[in-house]
């Protein structure tokens, strides 16, 4: 069953001088359950096509359909609150609030909601525990490691239980024993049913992915199930 | 975990920045609080002073003057139809509407009489009430009790050589000088004091006052309102009121006030330049955070609300402090610039006015700052990732 439903999708960035196509006519359909991995070169619009993915940048034309909500058709606010309940995000470079210990960072997507404090703090535990990290909640993330941090980014991503978990290239700052580790997890998450689209330009992860896709210039140029023939070119 | 959490975490985090904010407004408030409670004490100082010091309103017997001009010549003019006020008609201050603000009545009967071979000005008073009208006045001896005693002047004393226990004779009383007033420098120096009733009887005019002097000065005394009722009640009778002093000094006051105001204004103005200024650089440098926020789904009035509440902590306390620092900088400056330190005291309601006006202030200061952290592109702070 398709989860993601992408049409035409196209986002250019003009200015006086000039004018970039970013993304440039894509369309795509991401099954649930799915690992998709969308790699490319840098500066072929994989950060662009994950922001308009996440309803975090309006595209040009085009549309975005996640589980059957046409994400720019929303009114005002309700961007936000489908964030919030639809997607996870896991950044580079981690991006935890250096000030929030490991529980309240994982806490943050439910601050806004209205959940009993027990029944967050509930799941921000279960978060936590599930990335193997149940024993350092109380941690500042100036205290954790790299891998350490990165699992509580994606606790993070996961405690609202979202259909989508969206990555930007998560083992970009990790050596790569910890980038197998953050990976595996990924991959044991994927195997729950949850389905995830991952920015990387690791070629080792590669193999993790159940479903790859190449942008080229903003372009979509080849589209790739494991094992089978390619969809797209 | 709510708004207020993170907002207070990131407050203990920029402990330094949380400091300055606090700085800026606490100076302003605490400027604003000591002008506003300096003022007061000096007010109510000068008010109590005047409560104790002197009447206010003098009732005398109303009169008409005949001018006696011919031409060009002037011969000056001469009192006709003198009105009397009689002492039985006093009781009828106590029906005015404003009775309650009368603190005292001193009614006084003048004669001249012949006393020891020279003729003197004799002064018939209700010993309790004067002396306490009068509280200037100390006497050397005891204060006069019954209707043959009697309390000389100063410069009268010297001048009939009377010592207190002397007796002395006027007209048909024999009187015993109980006391004798230190020198005033004033005319009450020249006078000999009876009591009313001893007074009334030399002069053949029982029941008859010359004078009433009406102690009526306070807070919020309405005097011309009283003069025009009292008016009113004895129309025979002249009511003027003595405010000169009072209002020469409440202007002052007054002037100071608006002084302290403007001086206030400026500065609260000034902390919240610090606010806004403080604020706004914190939203331009957690572009990051705010993004991350953002992206998590957190709402532009979640993002606001996150900028207000820091900005309101901060101001809350501002506000008390500001209030404490205010005090305490009354109390110890009020020995220098007030006579007194009496009227130096708490003010809950300036305690809560200080709070609320600091965060009045720190709130429009940090508008703009929020709107401007909530109107953040998420996608340009992921660009800032």
């Amino acid at each position: 069953m398709s989860l993601i439903e992408i049409n035409a999708l196209s986002k250019q960035y003009t200015s006086e001088a000039d004018c970039v196509a970013a993304l440039s006519g894509i369309d795509l359909s991401v099954d649930e359950g799915s690992f998709l991995g969308v790699v490319g070169a840098s500066g072929s619009g994989k950060s662009t096509f994950l922001t308009m993915l996440g309803g975090l940048s309006h595209p040009t034309s085009g549309s975005v359909v996640i589980d059957e909500i046409d994400l720019y058709q929303l009114p005002g606010e309700r961007l936000a609150d489908f964030r919030r309940e639809y997607i996870g995000f896991v950044f580079q470079s981690f991006n935890l609030i250096e000030y929030l210990n490991a529980i309240e960072n994982v806490l943050l997507p439910l601050t806004v909601k209205a959940l009993p404090k027990a029944e967050k703090y509930a799941l921000a535990e279960d978060a936590l525990a599930q990335v193997g990290l149940g024993h350092r909640m109380h941690h500042l993330p100036s205290q954790l490691s790299g891998g350490e941090q990165e699992r509580v980014a994606i606790a993070r991503a996961l405690v609202n239980k979202p259909p989508l978990i969206l990555a930007d290239e998560p083992t970009g700052s990790l050596d790569s024993a910890t980038s197998r580790e953050i990976m595996a997890l990924f991959a044991g998450l994927n195997a729950q049913g949850q389905t995830i689209v991952m920015v990387t330009h690791n070629l080792e992860n590669l193999d993790y992915f159940n479903r790859t896709i190449h942008l080229h210039d903003g372009k979509l140029t080849d589209d790739r199930v494991a094992g089978q023939h390619c969809l797209a070119s | 975990m709510t708004l207020a959490t993170i907002a207070l975490n990131n407050l203990r985090r920029r402990k330094g920045r949380a400091v300055f904010l606090l700085i800026g407004l606490l100076l302003g408030v605490g400027t604003v609080v000591t002008l506003f409670s300096l003022t007061s004490a000096l007010t109510a100082e000068a008010q109590h002073k005047m409560e104790n010091f002197g009447a206010n309103i003098i009732i005398s017997p109303r009169t008409d003057k005949l001018s006696l001009s011919y031409g060009a010549i002037n011969l000056g003019g001469i009192t006709v139809d003198q009105e009397e006020i009689r002492e039985a008609d006093l009781s009828k201050l106590s029906t005015i509407p404003n009775s309650r603000n009368i603190a005292l009545v001193a009614p006084k009967s003048l004669s001249a009489v012949q006393a020891k071979g020279e003729r003197v000005l004799l002064m018939g008073i209700r010993p309790e009430s004067e002396f306490k009208l009068k509280r200037w006045w100390s006497v050397a001896g005891r204060v006069l009790r019954s209707d043959d005693e009697l309390v000389a002047g100063n410069a009268v004393a010297k001048r009939l050589g009377l010592r207190q226990g002397d007796g002395i004779d006027i007209g048909d009383r024999h009187f015993t000088v109980t006391g004798i007033l230190n020198e005033t420098g004033s005319q009450d120096d020249h006078l000999l004091l009876s009591t009313l009733g001893a007074a009334q009887s030399l002069s053949g005019k029982e029941g008859i006052v010359s004078l009433v002097e009406v102690a009526a000065l306070c807070g919020d005394c309405p005097v011309e309102d009283m003069v025009k009722q009292i008016s009113s009640v004895l129309p025979d009778a002249e009511v003027n009121a003595i405010q000169q002093v009072v209002k020469t000094r409440m202007h002052a006051l007054q002037q100071f006030r608006l002084f302290s105001f403007a001086v206030g204004g400026v500065i609260v103005l000034t902390g919240g330049l610090v606010v806004f200024v403080t604020m706004m650089s914190s939203v331009n440098e957690r572009t990051r955070e705010i993004g991350i926020f953002r992206a998590l789904g957190f709402r532009r009035s979640h993002v606001m609300r996150l900028i207000l509440i820091e900005s309101m902590s901060i101001s809350f306390f501002s506000g008390v402090l500001g209030y404490l620092l205010g005090m305490a900088v009354t109390w110890l400056v009020l020995p220098f610039v007030g006579e007194g330190s009496h009227a130096w005291m708490w003010h809950p309601l300036l305690a809560v006015g200080a709070v609320v006006m600091a965060m009045g202030v720190g709130c429009l200061a940090t508008i703009y700052p929020a709107l401007h952290a909530g109107r953040m592109d998420p996608t340009e702070a992921l660009r800032a990732l």
